[in-house]
């Protein structure tokens, strides 16, 4: 009788492996833990009380998985929380993976968002048939540790810095101590971005770190004392110290008049029109609380 | 006579041996399918000579390699003494006490999830390795396999207690009867008569080893370079499959993954079948 019990546990195991592995979006199981390792876990859709009731409450229900860019994060997370008031039948989920991910999964059809802090390129636009919705502008700043005395660099030395041509800091008027160059993977918009108009599309030296998100990036340079990498302008704060270059500060206001040389823009792309909720979700960014939100997490509201 | 239940029961369980043996081939198929490209033109091996420069239209796999080379090994042989010693301590002594609490703490291990390791490791281990090192980040071969081994032992002292107990009691008293010291049991009676589950613990925390991705693409540093020392960052096999899972479909470098799941389950395979060899030929001595 006991062979029998375990039979029928090996059966029920059996059966929720093969639902799971029937289950579509694999890669969005293989890039959730990298995401929620370094970034904050999405949270609950639920809302603070001081945030006004909306006026209209929709009772439309459904399903919108966002992936891709992890600058996007945060404007997201903040996003689905007020719009989980107004569509409280709606599941919304983020993941991240970078933007090469998120132009590729909405391309397939695996996510209804895909997010990119970078512009498709004509190709990946015209395979998939993408439409794109560019809502905020960003800057890529070089980031160093708080204690770290360097805050200016010139762009020879950003891109001798990160090629590996410059290897101590006290060359750049810093302590005598070993640079550590961090950078992201190739999927990253935000390490697109940042070689072709920080860098002039210079190359890293080649025992560069590599993170996997805006996020891990910052907790890694929050970290090494001797560190420099590169985030998105809206992820700085005070855990990590924004490097001027060519004596331009990479503060909000010179990036909107682009004083400051490297900036992108963040797009949410969809395959085809939007339609329904996931327009409603991308028409809510455009609103005057949805670039409040922009405003809040550090960016620059576009259109 | 078998009860009717008994007799349903076996066969369901036969199916369900049949099915996920079924599915291990059939992932080795996939495997060799989406990467006949590559076998075919004999490009695989070119792969797994070159370097991985993108830019320069690179996409070999050979600092991965020698990165998965590097970071396994040194975890195993970092964690087998531990092991031993401590399921040494756990099957052979009392168990009352501290080796009650021991042995509990690490069935207890073997449940966290890598990626809780790894991010206490960013945390605490990084910087400690990062001061030890005086130089670099601190993300390194040594830090991916020092954590690597703090995964795999509590696998290892499981397997290797459970085999230390299966010793027949007789022989043990036998031994303590002609006045032998502990550390003679232990190596000329308990080790040789336990020896097929020591190497069973081996076989599984060196598929562990090998198999674990997050530990080494969050503390290992990521730089596809061939590693000079322990205190080089580096990148793992898993670690890269993680890393480029989103190039385009038809482009070399995700084909190259597929050359990294190959590499993996072929150096994964002749490991164990390696260590079964050799653990053949030290039972037959």
């Amino acid at each position: 009788m006991r062979l029998f019990k375990l039979a029928i546990v090996f059966t029920l195991m059996l059966a929720v492996l093969l639902a799971a592995a029937g289950c579509p979006a694999p890669e969005e199981e293989t890039s959730t833990p990298v995401t929620a390792a370094q970034d904050k876990p999405a949270p609950p859709a639920e809302v603070d009380d001081n945030v006004p009731a909306p006026k209209l409450v929709s009772e439309e229900a459904g399903e919108i998985n966002i992936s891709g860019g992890t600058a996007h994060i945060p404007v997201m997370e903040e996003a689905q929380k007020v719009f989980a008031v107004m569509y409280p039948n709606v599941k919304i989920s983020i993941a991240g993976g970078g933007s090469g991910v998120g132009i590729k999964q909405v391309g397939e059809g695996l996510v209804q968002i895909g997010n990119s802090g970078r512009a498709p390129t004509e190709e990946e636009i015209t395979t998939h048939g993408l439409v794109e919705f560019k809502w905020a502008i960003d800057g890529v700043a070089a980031v160093v540790h708080p204690d770290n005395p360097v805050s200016d660099l010139t762009k020879e030395q950003l891109i001798k810095v990160f090629a590996g041509e410059i290897t101590n800091w006290s060359e750049l008027g810093g302590a005598d101590k070993g640079i550590n160059v961090y950078t992201r993977d190739e999927e990253s918009g935000t390490r697109k971005v940042f070689v072709e108009l920080g860098l002039d599309d210079g190359s890293f030296v080649d025992t560069a770190n590599v993170v996997v998100s805006n996020g891990a990036m910052k907790s890694a340079i929050a970290q090494d004392p001797d560190g420099i990498g590169y985030v998105s302008v809206g992820h700085i704060d005070e855990t990590v110290k924004g490097l001027a270059l060519d004596g331009v500060a990479p503060s909000l206001e010179n990036v909107k008049s682009g004083a400051f040389g490297i900036s992108r823009g963040l797009y949410s792309l969809t395959k085809g029109e939007p339609e329904g909720i996931v327009k409603a979700f991308l028409d809510f960014l455009y609103t005057d609380e949805g670039k409040q939100i922009i405003t809040d997490k550090g960016f620059i509201p576009a259109g | 006579m078998q009860p009717r239940s008994e007799q349903a029961a076996e066969r369901i369980l036969l199916v369900c041996a049949v099915l996920s043996s079924l599915i291990t081939a059939a992932i080795l198929v996939f495997m060799l399918i989406m990467g006949l490209p590559l076998l075919a033109g004999g490009r695989i091996f070119t792969l797994a000579i070159s370097a991985w420069e993108p830019g320069r239209e690179l996409f070999g796999i050979y600092p991965m390699l020698l990165g998965t080379l590097a970071v396994a090994p040194l975890a195993l042989i970092i964690a087998l003494p531990v092991s031993l010693g401590t399921a040494a301590l756990i099957g052979v002594a009392q168990p009352r006490g501290a080796v009650l609490f021991v042995r509990r703490f690490v069935q207890l291990m073997t449940g966290i999830p890598t990626v809780v390791y790894g991010f206490v490791g960013v945390f605490l281990l990084v910087p400690l390795i990062r001061g030890m090192a005086g130089r670099g980040t601190g993300m390194c071969v040594l830090t991916a396999a020092l954590l690597l081994a703090l995964l795999v032992a509590p696998t290892m002292i499981l397997f290797f207690g459970e085999a230390f107990q299966s010793v027949p009691r007789a022989y043990l008293l036998a031994v303590d009867a002609i006045g032998a010291d502990r550390w003679q049991k232990f190596c000329h009676v308990i080790l040789p008569n336990a020896w097929r589950g020591v190497l069973g613990g081996i076989v599984m925390a060196t598929g562990r080893a090998f198999g674990d991705t997050m530990i080494a693409l969050m503390v290992a540093g990521n730089a596809a370079r061939v590693p000079q020392s322990v205190y080089d960052p580096v990148r793992t096999l898993t670690s890269h499959i993680a890393l480029i899972k989103a190039a385009d479909y038809n482009s070399l470098e995700f084909k190259s993954i597929f050359a990294c799941g190959l590499a993996l389950y072929l150096v994964a395979s002749v490991l164990v079948v390696l260590i079964r060899r050799i653990g053949r030929h030290e039972a037959a001595r």
